[in-house]
């Protein structure tokens, strides 16, 4: 369409704001708020701009380095569209959440900014060069925001954070290069196209041999490229840093990391890992499907193992996005059929949803202790509080709404992703999925218990005069319930520009 | 053109050792306009024949009974290589902008020094080339024995025996090539078309090979590195493994392969897998990779950290050149660049901007300072470079090892895994160091408040923030928009390849 390359922009604005905000002292955070809020209105744009028919739209195409295969390839679909806006969305709570940061505010502004940079490259990037870039651009400042800002063991936690997504994207890189040496191209589409061919793997095969230790090596690479996202989702069992890095980092950091970053993951599953090696994927599909159904189980039972409010929505987070796995997992069936197609179908809108609603609710969780935790000097033990339903009703009432989306309450919008994925991987993988209803089950007790142990009960002494939201923060929350409730009851907003993509996606994907 | 850059540091030496000790800041500012013109002649050149293959700017019999010419001649490697020492060179100014004892002398060695690496890069002439590597060592030594600090005589001393040593196994290879050649010249190309025979290459290749390896830093004859950068002065630091370990790695390139690509043939024989000298060679750059990086982990000197970084990341350079092939020795010669200006910028922050600060590079005093608080220009200086140096894509770095490992995967996988090992150690050497010296947990007490605020730290200097903003800038530049060196160095490449190197 339009001869604005309006992708490129998106990824400038922020890093923009990230400079003037360095050098704005203390008007750091309208910098901030002014830049994510025009972001946000771009993103919607590139949203309002999507071809209809699920294609990539609004691509944007240059020589960069040819001899390297690099190119400057921008363009989003469906997914991409939709990650861009909820990237937004979380970047915007973030900073709107970020009221109480005092020192070098200039510095903390500017590195949400160019986290926010680094989200908005990778989700528009169509070549492996230009997204491994904003990839570990993205990790810069999310290290930083948590050494710097962080709770008392934010040392430990934020080495933790960076030494194991670094070590994934080593992984993911060497994976990378072998696919490049064999292809030539670091072009996701056109590799996608090699792949649904079969020719990708036989020029892998061709130039690197047929294997190690008895693995082929399209195996290695599939493994390899997994295990890059994998850390970042996170799959059990490489989640061990994410409840300190969640705990530790301050809340609206949390928000970033959780609502935003931890979609990158998922999106590159969806973007890279399964177009190119679905096959492969769809191979160790029983192993797989264990690791996610126990990210789904593990993360619920953790969580309700928990005593800090933090820690509980942290691995309740590693449980909801356990869900994204499992439907991503599930539908790599090698077998083809309408019924299949169906089921895939539903499971992958699900999964994109999921993404999405996940990425607001939880968001909007640690928005809310961190509230809690300005109002009692840093408590947010989830022993710490009771009763806060006669104090604080608005609060009370307005975090319920959000437990309770991410409880998955029909007419809230957590419902229909988990809905959808259900009813696409029960037909794919039954067993995987009865056995996921249990971490339904027990995320429902844990949230429940949240509700009863913090809104519930007589109300302690030292909380009889605990604040209600003030007519700020209720101004500031009002626009993300009332979008938790518009995705409840109308996910047709969503879904009516997902679902092409998904039926252009599952089209080119190969198992 | 380009053959002013060495006239113009030269007469610049000599003008400034002339200058009168007081005021030093006469020295100092001649100094950087001689610096600032050979940067901008290096630059107007690069521009000018961007892309070209050899381009000969001054050939004028010399020592006509021997057949030497003063040959000077630059190709795409060539004049990357003549931009970086630009690029060190004023970098290297400026951050000697505090220097005090006889500042005049140590600016005149410096660009005696600058003009010598010029020289070198530029030389066509075999003769040549030696002599200009020759005037590099003598005030490499000296700029370290004076102005130097900790073990500097030793240091000095160890540098310039290393650099002689492998000097002396150049230019035995360099007498037997010309002797055996037959032919009445001197210069690179009548040498190379003289197909020396094979046997001979045999022999003569790793003599010279290893001859400049020393000065690239090539384990095991690598130990002068580290204590030569450590007790260099900063400016000294930057040049020797901003430039000088470079031109080693250049005359690996330029005389080793290029001369005797038939020293590279297989043996005929094998040994635990090792077949050729190319295997030989192969090896040693990955362990200098891999322990190069593990002894940089295990340093408790800032400076050694990144003295032995530099070790590490020319084996990078020196395994590149073992692929013999496009991508590989693209990349290799692309990480000499990309080296060079990382390696200048940590080293001006660790030897100037912290160092003259603080006055220890022990990392576990650093730890106690807060440094992150109390110069945070030094901290995010560093964190930039540190990701430069670990290799972050959108940097130099980044481009080059990428190239190294491509071409080191096609050349044999498993050099890969090593040095991808040696890439893992590396981001965590660097994260290791910069946590310690700047990111230290722990509040300050009111009573260390206190003494912060009677003794502040000298704030930073402009110099300080050009050289940072100029090396950073550069190291990004290339590393978003590689092609500004992959233009000039792959025609370059490819011609040398063409030339026999198989």
């Amino acid at each position: 369409m339009s001869q604005i390359p309006i992708l490129t922009l998106l990824t400038v604005l922020p890093l923009l704001g990230a400079a003037i905000a360095l050098f704005a002292g203390k008007h750091a955070r309208t910098v901030a708020l002014i830049t994510s809020v025009a972001s946000l209105a771009l993103a919607l744009f590139v949203w309002s701009e999507l071809p209809s028919n699920g294609s990539i739209g609004l691509t944007e195409l240059a020589a960069w380095a040819p001899s390297l295969g690099i190119e400057y390839h921008l363009g989003v679909d469906g997914l991409g569209a939709l990650m861009l806006v909820l990237s937004a969305i979380v970047t915007l709570m973030s900073v709107d959440a970020a009221h109480r940061v005092h020192h070098q505010q200039g510095l903390y502004f500017g590195l949400v900014m160019v986290l926010e940079a680094g989200l908005f490259g990778s989700f528009t990037a169509l070549n492996f060069f230009h997204w491994f870039l904003f990839w570990e651009l993205s990790l810069i400042p999310a290290f930083f925001l948590i050494k710097l800002w962080g709770g008392a063991r934010r040392g430990p936690a934020a080495t933790q954070f960076f030494v194991y997504t670094m070590a994934g994207s080593v992984a993911l890189l060497v994976a990378f290069i072998a696919v490049f040496l064999s292809t030539h191209s670091m072009d996701f589409p056109h590799l996608t196209l090699l792949a649904s061919t079969g020719e990708l793997e036989e020029a892998v095969a061709a130039h690197l041999g047929s294997g190690f230790f008895g693995v082929p090596v399209m195996l290695w690479l599939a493994i390899g490229v997994l295990a890059g996202f994998a850390v970042k989702v996170p799959l059990v069992p490489f989640h061990t840093w994410l409840p300190e890095a969640y705990a530790e980092a301050p809340s609206p950091v949390t928000m970033l990391l959780t609502g935003a970053m931890s979609k990158m993951g998922v999106y590159g599953l969806l973007r890279i890992a399964v177009p190119l090696f679905g096959a492969q994927i769809a191979t160790i599909r029983t192993p797989l499907l264990v690791l996610a159904v126990a990210t789904v189980v593990m993360g619920a039972w953790a969580a309700a193992a928990q005593k800090d409010l933090k820690r509980v929505f942290a691995y309740s987070s590693v449980n909801h996005l356990g869900y994204c796995l499992l439907g991503i997992f599930a539908l790599a069936v090698p077998t083809t059929g309408a019924a299949v197609s169906a089921s895939q179908a539903a499971a992958l809108n699900g999964v994109i949803l999921q993404m999405f609603n996940h990425g607001v609710t939880a968001a909007a969780l640690f928005w809310f202790v961190a509230m809690l935790q300005a109002r009692t000097g840093g408590h947010r033990g989830i022993d710490d509080f009771g009763g806060l339903r006669k104090p604080a009703p608005v609060l009370a009432g307005l975090m319920g709404i959000a437990l309770f989306s991410s409880l998955g309450l029909p007419g809230l919008n957590g419902f229909v992703g988990e809905f959808l994925i259900f009813r696409g991987t029960f037909s794919l993988a039954w067993i995987a999925s009865t056995v996921s209803i249990l971490g339904l089950l027990v995320t429902a007790t844990v949230i429940l218990t949240v509700i009863q142990k913090v809104f519930s009960g007589p109300v302690p002494e030292r909380l009889a005069s605990f604040p209600d939201m003030t007519h700020g923060e209720r101004m500031a929350m009002a626009p993300v319930i009332g979008l938790m409730l518009l995705i409840g009851i109308l996910p047709q907003l969503i879904v009516d520009s997902v679902n092409p993509t998904v039926v252009n996606l599952l089209a080119h994907w190969r198992f | 053109m380009l053959s002013l850059t060495i006239y113009i540091s030269f007469i610049g030496a000599l003008v400034v050792a002339m200058l009168p000790a007081k005021p030093s800041s006469m020295a100092r500012i001649l100094a950087l306009m001689v610096a600032v013109a050979g940067l901008v002649v290096g630059v107007l050149g690069y521009i000018a024949d961007f892309g070209k293959g050899l381009v000969v700017l001054t050939d004028k019999a010399w020592v006509p009974a021997m057949g030497i010419h003063y040959l000077l001649a630059a190709d795409g490697i060539s004049r990357t290589l003549v931009l970086l020492t630009g690029l060190a060179a004023v970098a290297g100014v400026l951050f000697s902008w505090n220097i005090e004892l006889r500042t005049n002398e140590f600016f005149a060695f410096f660009l005696a020094l600058i003009g010598g690496v010029y020289g070198v890069f530029l030389s066509y002439d075999l003769f040549l080339l030696f002599v200009f590597y020759e005037i590099a060592i003598v005030p490499k030594y000296f700029l370290i024995a004076i102005w130097g600090s900790t073990r500097r005589e030793y240091a000095a001393m160890k540098l310039a025996l290393y650099s002689f040593v492998g000097s002396a196994m150049v230019l035995i290879g360099l007498l037997a090539a010309y002797a055996t050649s037959g032919s009445h010249s001197t210069s690179l190309i009548a040498l190379h078309a003289a197909n020396l025979p094979v046997s001979f290459q045999m022999w003569c290749f790793p003599l010279v090979f290893i001859g400049f390896g020393i000065l690239a830093g090539m384990w095991p004859f690598h130990t002068w590195a580290p204590t030569g950068h450590v007790a260099a002065p900063t400016a000294a630091s930057m040049l020797l493994a901003g430039v000088v370990m470079k031109l080693g790695a250049y005359g690996c390139l330029r005389v080793g392969i290029w001369l005797f690509p038939h020293g590279l043939d297989p043996w005929g024989w094998s040994f635990i897998g090792i077949g050729s000298w190319r295997d030989v060679f192969a090896v040693l750059a990955v362990i200098g990779i891999v322990y190069g990086a593990l002894v940089a982990l295990a340093q408790t000197d800032f400076k050694f950290v990144i003295g032995y970084s530099s070790v590490s990341h020319m084996g990078f350079v020196l395994l590149g050149l073992m692929t013999l092939n496009q991508v590989g020795i693209t990349g290799a010669v692309m990480q000499m660049f990309s080296h060079g200006v990382i390696a200048g910028l940590l080293f001006a922050i660790v030897g100037r901007i912290v160092y003259e600060r603080t006055h220890t590079r022990q990392l576990a005093e650093l730890e106690t300072m807060h440094l992150s608080r109390r110069i945070p220009f030094a901290a995010w200086a560093f964190v930039i470079a540190g990701m430069a140096s670990m290799g972050l894509p959108g940097f130099s770095g980044f481009v080059a090892e990428l190239q190294v490992l491509i071409g080191a995967w096609i050349a044999k996988p498993w050099w890969v895994v090593a040095a991808g090992l040696g890439i893992v150690v590396g981001v965590a050497y660097t994260w290791r160091a910069m946590q310690k010296a700047f990111f230290s947990d722990g509040k300050a007490s009111a009573h260390e408040l206190e003494k912060e605020r009677a003794h502040p730290f000298a704030a930073i200097t402009w110099p300080e923030v050009t050289g940072v903003a100029m090396l950073a800038g550069v190291s990004l530049a290339v590393g978003l928009y590689p092609r500004i060196l992959l233009d000039q160095i792959e025609p370059a490449v490819k011609a040398l390849l063409a030339g026999g190197v198989q």
